[in-house]
């Protein structure tokens, strides 16, 4: 008797947060004025591709996929980079001050992002980057949480490994190529995870910088279609979906990854 | 004595990411503060030489200002409703997968899961549509209930509940990952000796876990309050800030006035307001912890 009440709850809390997406994606196969009928549909009685046809053709939305993936596989490239070598440096190179510089870096952290958004646009402005891909990957190429996921994780490295490569003459660039990374991967592959999905789903900023429609990335598209569409329920959602698979697919794909990232942020010092 | 790395090996390592935190951040956290006590707007933006130093005037003309007050009240209560909503409910769904009972637990923990990696604005678009007053998904599994219809978006009193359930929907999978891995720390035999002297479900749920969880709760916590502090995606798309800007968040109206009308200095002044007022926040739920011990 318990277990069929837990099991109702469980099954109809499943239902209750996959119906959005299942009618998003149902929605977005039925012909144009389906969606907006009494009751509605869960499914379509026909399968109707022209939604997705027309996104591509006359909507340009193959141009905000490719802005979005550059700009998202862009951020994750060189802030992994960055990151990674300035996490490393935290764990274990030994030098004055470097434990006040840390806890001064995240203690900072509570500072919204908001703060800094209109003097990092004057900046990106005066530097000419506005409406460039440069606009989200310069003051995205470093983060103080992505500093401290890896900072955390390099500290499990044995000073041994360090050592003994050093003995053998590596420098300490050698030392980060060839031991480090080969040791991070996992976290590395996190942070990734972490920088690729927050990138793609990020709304504010892009909106912020671009303002050249050709420079959109997806959710900002997405967003503005809405305001010339949005009788158009069935195009909307079939934007949505576009819009959603990718990081779902990667999310997919690496979910191992991911609940360890959310785990590791949780931890405190 | 194990030496000091070397000076150059600092510099490679650690210098470009200090650089792109320096100049990108603290600098521009600097700027934005000094930016609040001047007149900065579209005028000075042209020429910096009509920038004018105001001293407190932007402050003064936040607190007199209606829709300041408007977007304070609006974000307190995304923050106070939504906030320990989100936190129920995963703790509840944790408690749920947590259960013994259950099987297929990956498979649900996923289905939870789900809607915290999708994009913001994409399902906030969805749901917009969710909530149709006619057409809508919701209005009709409510009708089966007597309920309704609803004009969710449309009526002032409905517009930030609907937002907080889009939040709560959205983002209840995120703490509840992390609520799990605080019941299995949990120690079995606490629950065992309760059981054995008797104490029923719910005493053991509000004297063991409750108690024990404490420190994930706190951090939970700050975090979502932290979070819903700064909404801004879901009105921008769902509502503008309306009906009759009961959905204007402090972020919404700080774009506004920075990005629609260049009030640039007025602007910074109101993220700054946001910020004192996530740092009261925060310190109030660990003051509020401390004195629970």
């Amino acid at each position: 008797m318990k277990k069929f009440f837990i099991y109702a709850i469980a099954i109809v809390a499943a239902i209750m947060t996959f119906t959005p997406f299942l009618w998003m994606l149902s929605a977005s196969f039925m012909p144009t004025g389906a969606a907006n009928t009494y009751p509605p549909k869960l499914f379509p009685d026909q399968i109707d591709f022209s939604h997705y046809k027309n996104l591509f053709t006359r909507l340009n939305l193959t141009r905000y996929l490719i802005n979005s993936t550059i700009i998202s596989l862009g951020v994750t490239a060189f802030s992994l980079l960055l990151n990674s070598m300035a996490g490393y440096a935290f764990a274990k190179f030994r030098f004055k001050k470097k434990k006040s510089l840390f806890q001064f870096l995240l203690s900072s952290m509570i500072i919204p992002g908001q703060v800094t958004m209109l003097p990092v646009f004057l900046i990106l402005k005066n530097m000419g980057l506005i409406n460039t891909y440069w606009a989200i990957l310069v003051p995205a190429m470093a983060s103080i949480f992505g500093i401290f996921l890896i900072r955390q994780y390099a500290f499990s490295i044995p000073d041994s490994l360090i050592e003994a490569a050093k003995m053998d003459g590596a420098t300490e660039l050698q030392v980060y190529l060839k031991v480090i990374l080969p040791l991070c991967k996992p976290i590395l592959v996190t942070l990734g995870l972490f920088t690729f999905m927050g990138t793609w789903n990020d709304f504010l900023w892009p909106l912020i910088v671009m303002t050249d429609m050709n420079m959109y990335t997806l959710p900002v598209a997405l967003s503005n279609l809405m305001s010339e569409h949005v009788q158009d329920t069935e195009l909307m959602m079939a934007g949505s979906v576009i819009t959603i698979l990718p990081v779902l697919i990667v999310f997919l794909a690496l979910q191992k990854y991911y609940i360890k990232g959310i785990m590791m942020g949780s931890v405190k010092e | 004595m194990k030496s000091n790395t070397k000076f150059s090996a600092l510099i490679l390592f650690l210098g470009p990411s200090l650089v792109v935190i320096f100049v990108f951040f603290f600098l521009p956290v600097i700027a934005a503060f000094m930016m609040s006590f001047t007149d900065f707007d579209i005028y000075s933006l042209g020429n910096l030489n009509y920038l004018r130093f105001v001293g407190l005037n932007n402050y003064e003309k936040l607190l007199n200002d209606p829709l300041f007050w408007k977007a304070l009240k609006n974000t307190f209560y995304f923050v106070i409703v939504g906030g320990p909503l989100s936190v129920a409910t995963s703790l509840g769904a944790a408690i749920l997968l947590n259960s013994k009972l259950i099987k297929y637990k990956g498979i649900f923990r996923l289905v939870y899961f789900l809607p915290v990696v999708t994009t913001l604005v994409a399902v906030s678009i969805v749901w917009r549509y969710f909530y149709h007053p006619r057409f809508g998904m919701l209005n009709y599994i409510l009708g089966f209930l007597g309920l309704g219809p609803f004009d969710w978006l449309g009526d002032p009193n409905l517009s930030m509940p609907a937002i907080i359930i889009l939040a709560v929907w959205k983002n209840f999978g995120y703490n509840m990952i992390i609520f799990i891995a605080g019941l299995q720390n949990i120690s079995e035999d606490l629950y065992e000796a309760a059981s054995i002297e008797g104490a029923t479900a719910w005493q053991q749920f509000r004297h063991i876990t409750i108690p024990q969880l404490a420190p994930t709760t706190l951090f939970i916590s700050v975090i979502t309050m932290i979070g819903y502090f700064q909404l801004f995606a879901e009105p921008y798309v769902m509502t503008q800030g309306g009906p009759l800007n009961s959905t204007l968040s402090i972020v919404l109206y700080m774009y506004q006035e920075g990005f629609r009308w260049w009030n640039i200095g007025y602007s910074t002044a109101i993220a700054f307001a946001l910020f004192v007022i996530i740092l009261i926040g925060t310190l109030i739920q660990f003051r509020l912890q401390k004195e629970s011990e």
